[in-house]
């Protein structure tokens, strides 16, 4: 899996360039929006109630397009301007700001009545200078602290990020609890590489259980109950059971064998009497 | 982009800035109207998380007369409606926001306000 996190920080990363090109990949833009949709599923807001959503990391909208869809208000904050751009050019219709989420947010107090942050948290894993305020413990701790604020008492925020390490999950899951949060991972397909996603569920306020991530392939190709050959094994043994294959050493077959040996002209052939092939006497 | 309802609930988040950090002063703005669709649901909700006396100081800052002083008791049709192009739909364009207390300068550009920080800022 390629890692653009390790390439360069986010806003030179996704330079005009990359911003386009990662907006307009179909297959990119599929994904973004299967997973806001499970993220809103797992942040599981009161039906029918307006709310008002923090889009942490929008790039250029493509969570926030559903937002808009689903008729939530929502704000963005994003460190890539030219993203930003983008999301300005897509006309989405929540407030947009450039901000560095590792150091942390202005909001006040009970602002939002939740959040969701789509490939994002991956990015606060790597120092970039050497300054104090720069180390990933000292980022993630301003960013979990200062979003546990401006969340409302209860409200939820799930994150959906990829962690290429249970190191780093560790990290950023106890940094959440240390900020005021509780919660947890919820892994969707956990059996599958390609189909895989990790969501970081934390509420704020406790209160309520977390969810369970998905089970199954992801695609659906392969029933995961059962075991890759389990069904050719399952075949075999019925077959044995049945009974129809006879036992091979019967008089018929000695005697096929023999005549074979025979017209071969190999040696000491055996001859043929009526107790050919015959079962011994037990006392022998 | 950034509306009235949002610069409600921006402060400073410079380091040390905790206190008097709110709201953020407005200058040299250039606003645009834009229609949105009313929804006096959501209005009712967002009511309780917002600051009153900034809301109106920033509404008339930018020209719009229309609100209180006062937070009204009773919510009629027309004060949702008044409060509702006052939240959603006056957008600022360029123009800058001041921290009360600390000073920063967060500049606005093409509606998008610029909050990153410089490196001795951050808390």
């Amino acid at each position: 899996m390629s890692r653009p996190e390790l390439v360069a920080p986010p806003e030179i990363y996704y330079g005009d360039t990359e911003a386009k090109k990662y907006t307009k990949n179909t297959r990119n833009q599929q994904i973004q929006a299967d997973m806001t949709y499970r993220a809103l599923e797992l942040l599981s807001l009161p039906p029918d109630e307006p709310a008002f959503l923090l889009d942490i990391g929008c790039g250029s909208g493509l969570s926030g397009e559903i937002l808009d869809e689903e008729g939530y208000m929502w704000a963005g904050v994003d460190v890539a301007p030219s993203m930003l751009e983008v999301a300005l050019e897509r006309e989405v219709e929540g407030d947009l700001f450039l901000q560095d989420i590792g150091q942390g947010f202005g909001f006040r107090p009970g602002s939002f009545d939740g959040a969701i942050s789509i490939s994002v948290l991956q990015w606060l894993l790597n120092a970039e200078t050497s300054h104090a305020t720069s180390s990933p413990p000292h980022r993630l701790t301003r960013f979990f602290t200062t979003l546990h604020s401006a969340l409302k008492n209860p409200s939820r925020a799930v994150f959906q990020f990829y962690p290429s390490s249970d190191d780093q999950i560790t990290l950023i899951s106890t940094i959440a609890q240390r900020a005021g949060f509780t919660g947890g991972l919820v892994i969707d397909y956990p059996n599958s590489n390609k189909a895989k996603k990790v969501f970081l569920c934390l509420m704020v306020g406790g209160g309520g259980h977390v969810p369970k991530g998905l089970d199954g392939d992801g695609d659906a190709a392969e029933d995961s109950t059962t075991a890759r050959f389990e069904r050719r094994r399952e075949r075999e043994r019925a077959r044995s059971r049945g009974g129809k294959r006879k036992s091979i050493k019967d008089r018929d077959w000695i005697l096929k064998k023999k005549e074979l040996y025979r017209k071969r002209g190999k040696e000491s052939v055996p001859n043929d009497s009526k107790f050919t092939g015959r079962r011994r006497k037990a006392i022998f | 982009m950034v509306r009235l309802m949002t610069h409600n609930l921006l402060a400073c988040h410079a380091k040390g800035c905790t206190t008097n950090n709110f709201p953020l002063a407005l200058k040299d703005v250039q606003i645009e109207l834009r229609e949105s669709d009313f929804n006096p649901d959501f209005l009712k909700g967002f009511l309780p998380k917002l600051d009153w006396p900034a809301l109106v100081l920033a509404a008339r800052q930018l020209g719009d007369e229309t609100l209180p002083l006062q937070q009204p008791e009773m919510l009629d049709d027309e004060f949702l409606k008044n409060l509702h192009h006052v939240l959603l739909e006056i957008h600022i364009e360029e123009g800058s926001m001041t921290c009360p207390n600390c000073a920063h300068v967060y500049p606005i550009s093409n509606g998008i306000p610029n909050m990153l920080l410089a490196e001795h800022e951050i808390g």
